[in-house]
């Protein structure tokens, strides 16, 4: 069996043309990691940059107001670019450019992490193209224009369902037309070897600095970790370095859209079967022909038809759950921390939040949660008041 | 003798690629007896699949048309078993590989083998992964055919030795679809196969003119002729037959001696 293996799932099911390439992106991954020059400059740009670490906040009102657990937020949203997404683009962004790479591409849902990209593209003097399903480019304009200013040039992708597994597509599509000057900045730990493990390991950050922070503010660690997944990337980031420890319960929230009983969802843990799509084995939201499903949310960060490998893994060695949590639920949980903690928070981190409105009350008051809010929700606050009616004209 | 071989045997292959159930799978039939009429040497069935990450736009909007149309793999192997009692040209399909595993290796490979499909092309396998489905393969006598890109390089040796059938060289960077200039240098990586197998190469995508048929085949073994005969399809829709055998006679007539 091949490298990069979670299990059975993972693995590198791409074209010929993109295998020297990739397996150079392994070599150079496998190198810089170790290299302490690279480990110092992401370090710094870390926390120079993007803002790092991310505060561990104690939401002592919804504590008091759901009853139960003790509850933290890791903040990710409070990152420069808004969103989790910054920790992975540095990374690779800085690793493309130590590769000799004068151009990265990569593809957006909500455009996160093409802003993402953008900026560290910018900061880092690189060419930058980013693909967007022309549907999320209507839901998440402002994006595209914060993307152009920061240089970048957005292809607006009109093939399929017009969202994000078809910006996958093209990006992969273009990475296989221009491989010697081009890397393929990956926004998720999904795709091909090495991809899940590079994403992972700089987004394990997270993980990395909210177990120091709550040992440090609780003296022991909590009793859930969990975040929004949709190819999972925070949810990695969150869960990576509590995998060890057996005693935290590891849950990923996925988008069930109206609900999994219906065919407006992308709640791939719940659907989806196992399948080969997009370089790797994992879960995906499929006929039986192994048709790829248009999927739906209300998020577009979440309305992605598969998961990466290493969740799948996850799930089937029982070490994470994975649950679904409807739009109506995660609006309501929008509204809800908007209001009790004075935070707008993501659509996609709401996913996260309205399931830890389910269990917090029904734990102990001396239980911890970590809930990593992924990203911050001002992109979001247009298709809030659209789903609520609301006419806003700006 | 293996079907694939005859289609290489003493003379240069033409081989023509269409997508099953583009507009129908009736359709489809009649279309490769009119390119086999034509002088197709292989005929190359694509299986529709939502999302084709290496086809251009032209072969991604037949996969819409098929899938719209509601043709799926069962029904394939269907007409493909339905077609064989008319022709023996060899047939092979150009799948992307969740359609194999989700019907199963092993069901697929037998309903290939059921029904005379020769050979499978697979471009989101490579090399690295082959491991899992060649076994099954050839118990059936399915042949996996090998796929050698311009920037395969030092991994052409490892491809050529262990193909299978013919050798698929991909002449351009990119997703399939017309293009007005090829310019790899395919001349060294037929070289260099030929230095380690016998296994004969076909050369594609971008092919669309007589004279890139006639410069490649004078290279290789045989061109094979994707988008070009797509857009045929996409232009005459359910008339297309009769047009079919015309382009493809005046292409294959360009064939290197």
């Amino acid at each position: 069996m091949s490298k990069g293996r979670f299990g059975k799932h993972g693995g590198q099911y791409i074209p010929e043309t993109l295998m020297n390439e990739i397996h150079g992106l392994e070599k150079a991954y496998e190198h810089y990691k170790n290299d302490a020059g690279f480990v110092a400059e992401l370090d710094n740009l870390n926390r120079q940059y993007a803002g790092r670490p991310s505060i561990l906040y104690f939401a002592e009102k919804m504590t008091k107001a759901l009853g139960g657990a003790k509850i933290y937020f890791k903040r990710e949203d409070l990152n420069h670019t808004g969103s989790h997404k910054i920790n992975n683009v540095l990374g690779q962004v800085l690793l493309a450019k130590r590769m000799g790479k004068t151009r990265v591409i990569a593809e957006t849902g909500a455009g996160q992490h093409g802003v993402a990209t953008a900026t560290a593209a910018a900061l880092l003097d690189m060419e930058c193209e980013i693909f967007m399903g022309k549907e999320d480019t209507i839901r998440q304009a402002l994006n595209v224009y914060r993307m152009e200013l920061l240089g970048a040039k957005v292809h607006a992708v009109e093939s399929g369902t017009k969202t994000l597994k078809d910006a996958v597509n093209a990006c992969m599509g273009e990475w296989t037309a221009r491989v010697s000057d081009t890397l393929y900045v990956l926004g998720s730990v999904m795709g091909p070897h090495p991809f899940p493990t590079i994403v992972r390991d700089f987004q394990s950050v997270i993980s990395r600095e909210a177990r120091e922070q709550i040992l440090e503010a609780e003296g022991r660690l909590p009793d859930v970790v969990m975040a929004c997944i949709g190819g999972g990337s925070n949810a990695i980031g969150s869960f990576y370095e509590f995998i060890k420890d057996e005693s935290v319960r590891l849950i990923g929230c996925e988008a069930a859209g109206h609900g999994v009983d219906t065919d407006k969802t992308a709640a791939t843990m719940a659907v989806g079967t196992e399948g080969i799509f997009h370089g790797m084995k994992s879960y995906f939201c499929q006929n039986e022909y192994g048709q790829i499903a248009p999927v739906y949310s209300i998020s577009a960060g979440l309305d992605y038809p598969g998961v990466g490998p290493e969740h799948a893994y996850l799930k089937d060695i029982g070490r994470a759950e994975y649950v679904p949590v409807t739009d109506e639920e995660a609006v309501r949980a929008f509204e809800y921390i908007a209001r009790e903690e004075g935070i707008i928070a993501a659509i996609e981190s709401s996913h996260a939040v309205a399931h830890l409105m389910k269990i917090a009350p029904t734990m102990r008051k001396d239980q911890i949660i970590i809930c990593t809010l992924s990203g911050r929700g001002d992109k979001d606050v247009a298709a809030i008041a659209r789903y609520r009616g609301v006419d806003l004209h700006e | 003798m293996n079907r694939i071989k005859k289609a290489f045997d003493n003379k240069k292959a033409f081989i023509g690629f269409l997508t099953a159930g583009d507009p129908t799978l009736e359709k489809t039939e009649e279309f490769v007896l009119e390119m086999e009429r034509g002088g197709a040497a292989l005929i190359e069935l694509g299986i529709p699949f939502s999302d084709p990450i290496a086809d251009g736009p032209v072969i991604q909007a037949a996969n819409i048309r098929s899938l719209t149309a509601g043709c799926t793999t069962d029904k394939i192997f269907d007409t493909v078993a339905s077609m064989r009692k008319k022709t023996q040209i060899p047939l092979v399909f150009l799948a992307y590989l969740n359609t194999l595993y989700k019907y199963g290796y092993e069901a697929f490979c037998r309903r290939c083998r059921e029904c005379g499909v020769d050979g499978v092309i697979i471009p989101d396998m490579p090399f690295e992964e082959k491991g899992e489905l060649v076994p099954i393969a050839s118990r059936y006598d399915v042949d996996v055919i090998t796929l050698i890109a311009p920037t395969s390089k030092e991994r052409i040796k490892m491809l050529a030795k262990e193909a299978e059938g013919f050798i698929y060289v991909v002449s351009s960077m990119g997703v399939t679809g017309i293009r007005d200039e090829i310019t790899t240098d395919v001349a060294e990586i037929v070289d260099i196969i030929r230095s380690v197998t016998d296994t004969p190469t076909a050369i594609g995508f971008g092919i669309n003119t007589k004279e890139q048929v006639y410069k490649y085949s004078s290279i290789a073994d045989g061109v094979i002729v994707g988008s070009a005969i797509v857009r045929v399809v996409g232009q005459h829709g359910e008339q297309a037959g009769k047009e079919l055998c015309h382009y493809v006679s005046g292409m294959a007539g360009a064939l290197a001696e």
